[in-house]
């Protein structure tokens, strides 16, 4: 009975972990990739070890890339975090405004990203979108959204943080939920303000909550693709090309597999190592957390 | 007394007004894109703003008049992401119920793995796969599309069905051992009914993000199997920009999502707070 009851677990896991390695040969298979100069020109590649690699490290257009990559990911995940945390905070006071508004938070967060950056795009265009019309009374009509280097950048933040802000708030609103009253109540009755009571109580009990929801953000906005891709394609010139959309372009575009491989495996190692980073600083964070009541 | 009350309440103006701005940005691109796909094309380009609504672009989005097969893309994302949640259902809720019922040599880095490939970049894969499909026959297929789209769904079953099986306590399943049932027929009969609502939820969610997923089907199919995000941005292609077409199109791929989300919204909350409330 004893190795039947041990090795039941295992029985039950092993097609979960089949799918999965369906997914793990074609990431080594990639990896294997990009030891050759594999390219539709060139079907019978040879082994070039890691020269593709050394290619992307000593490549302007790959540092180009990693700077528009950690602008947007920084960008976007600090205004949905400071959105975020602000909408949670609003709604947790639940008056009735609140109550009705929480149920459809959710909405953008349901809607494709893909489509989304579609939804931006016809509202910002230059001269028959919504924006620039209700600009105009301010003398602001003409402004060429996707059009400037900057402009393009913003845009595409903007985009994130419409779909995503809503996901932090929701995080941040189950952790303001679970707080315990009783630290509130003690500085209720010292006399204590919004702002102190902010800073000292709520802010860093709710930091843990809060982080999980930026280490998501920032993971997800490090490889993010679609809203670039529908949007502004990385244009103007090479201003909002982030890594997925560079590696989309040498890989499927110009047929160059192995080297479009490369920068993705590039981006996998950078993500991989900002999250073991970061999951550290989680387990830090949360002990400090605790110790705030008892203070 | 009287004045720190009438500031209390006007902060409380305040910030149900702050709220109320940030809903305007969240919900006022969505009332425009219903504006937009409603117009008639001979006012997409006036400056001014004329408004008299009309169903022509729908008829022209669900008609196949641009040639652009919506309504095949509309039923391709139905199959491919049913299919990737009942796949995922089959092979998840075993591995979940295993992982939460027994501790065995490796089931927290098993289960890590799992959700580590929600951190991989898509294209890592893809490319690989693009190469693999053409080789295989799975290019443009629905087989094809609902093997990779469990990427998406399966790490996302496992983890919420395996925190629902957790809070089941043991005895329950152990009383119906205890009454000579197998275990197969506990875990049917007892522990199974038991997460239904989770289920469905975990079902539903999974279902959203394959809907929603667009770097699969942009990459690994070209026609046949191709999606509605894929589909909706064709629209925006072609030397005369079609904005009513395009804005009508976006509003049709997102009605599954948007009512599904409408109707479970307590379990959407729920499913997707989890990692930050359980840990």
């Amino acid at each position: 009975m004893g190795w039947r009851l041990n090795l039941r677990p295992y029985l039950l896991i092993v097609p979960a972990l089949l799918l999965t390695c369906g997914i793990l040969y074609p990431f080594g298979l990639g990896l294997y990739y990009t030891l050759f100069d594999f390219s539709a020109s060139k079907p019978q590649p040879d082994m070039v070890r890691f020269e593709n690699y050394e290619t992307v490290f000593t490549q302007e257009a790959f540092w180009n890339s990693a700077w528009v990559t950690v602008l947007y990911a920084v960008g976007a995940a600090a205004v949905e975090t400071v959105l975020g945390v602000a909408v949670a905070l609003l709604l947790h006071r639940s008056t009735i405004v609140g109550r009705v508004l929480e149920k459809i938070l959710i909405l953008p967060l349901m809607i494709a990203p893909v489509i989304a950056a579609i939804i931006w795009k016809l509202m910002l265009q230059p001269s028959v979108g919504v924006i620039n019309y209700l600009l105009r009374p301010f003398g602001l009509g003409g402004v060429q959204w996707t059009d400037t280097p900057t402009g393009a950048l913003l845009s595409s933040i903007a985009v994130d943080v419409w779909v995503y802000t809503p996901f932090v708030a929701i995080l941040a609103l189950a952790g303001l939920r679970s707080l315990p009253t009783s630290p509130f109540e003690a500085a209720a009755v010292d006399g204590a303000g919004w702002w102190y009571t902010f800073r000292r109580l709520t802010l860093p009990m709710l930091w843990p909550y809060v982080l999980v929801a930026v280490i998501f953000r920032f993971m997800d906005s490090l490889k993010v693709f679609d809203i670039i891709y529908a949007l502004t394609e990385g244009g103007p010139g090479d201003s909002t090309v982030v890594l997925q959309i560079r590696a989309y372009l040498e890989a499927i575009r110009f047929q160059r597999y192995s080297f479009g491989i490369s920068y993705t495996i590039v981006l996998w190692a950078v993500v991989y190592l900002a999250a073991m980073v970061l999951v550290k600083h989680l387990g830090k964070i949360q002990r400090k957390a605790a110790e705030v009541p008892a203070k | 007394m009287s004045r720190t009350t009438s500031k209390k309440r006007l902060l409380g103006w305040l910030a149900d007004a702050a709220l109320i701005l940030y809903f305007i940005f969240a919900l006022f691109p969505i009332a425009w894109m219903v504006i937009l796909s409603l117009k008639p094309t001979n006012e997409l380009f006036s400056t001014y703003f004329s408004f008299s609504p009309t169903l022509d672009g729908y008829r022209t989005v669900l008609g196949d008049s641009e040639g652009i097969p919506f309504v095949r893309f509309f039923v391709n994302s139905l199959v491919v992401s049913l299919g990737a949640v009942a796949l995922s259902l089959l092979v998840g809720l075993p591995a979940a119920y295993a992982s939460a019922r027994w501790r065995f040599k490796g089931s927290e880095n098993l289960m890590f793995t799992l959700l580590s490939f929600r951190f991989a970049p898509e294209l890592t894969v893809i490319i690989p796969l693009f190469v693999l499909y053409q080789k295989l026959g799975l290019f443009d297929t629905y087989v094809g599309m609902i093997w990779v789209l469990q990427l998406v769904t399966l790490p996302l079953i496992v983890w919420i069905m395996r925190s629902y099986f957790a809070d089941l306590t043991p005895e329950l399943e152990q009383a119906a051992l205890l009454d000579g049932y197998s275990r197969k027929q506990a875990f049917f009969k007892v522990a199974i009914p038991l997460v239904k609502p989770g289920i469905a939820a975990v079902s539903l969610l999974a279902f959203i993000f394959a809907w929603n997923n667009f770097v699969f089907p942009l990459i690994l199919t070209s026609n046949e199997a191709q999606t509605v995000t894929v589909g909706a941005l064709s629209f925006l292609g072609g030397d005369r920009p079609k904005y009513n077409l395009t804005a009508a199109a976006a509003l049709v791929s997102v009605v599954p999502p948007l009512l599904l989300a409408l109707t479970i919204q307590r379990y959407l909350v729920r499913g997707l707070s989890f990692g930050a409330v359980k840990s």
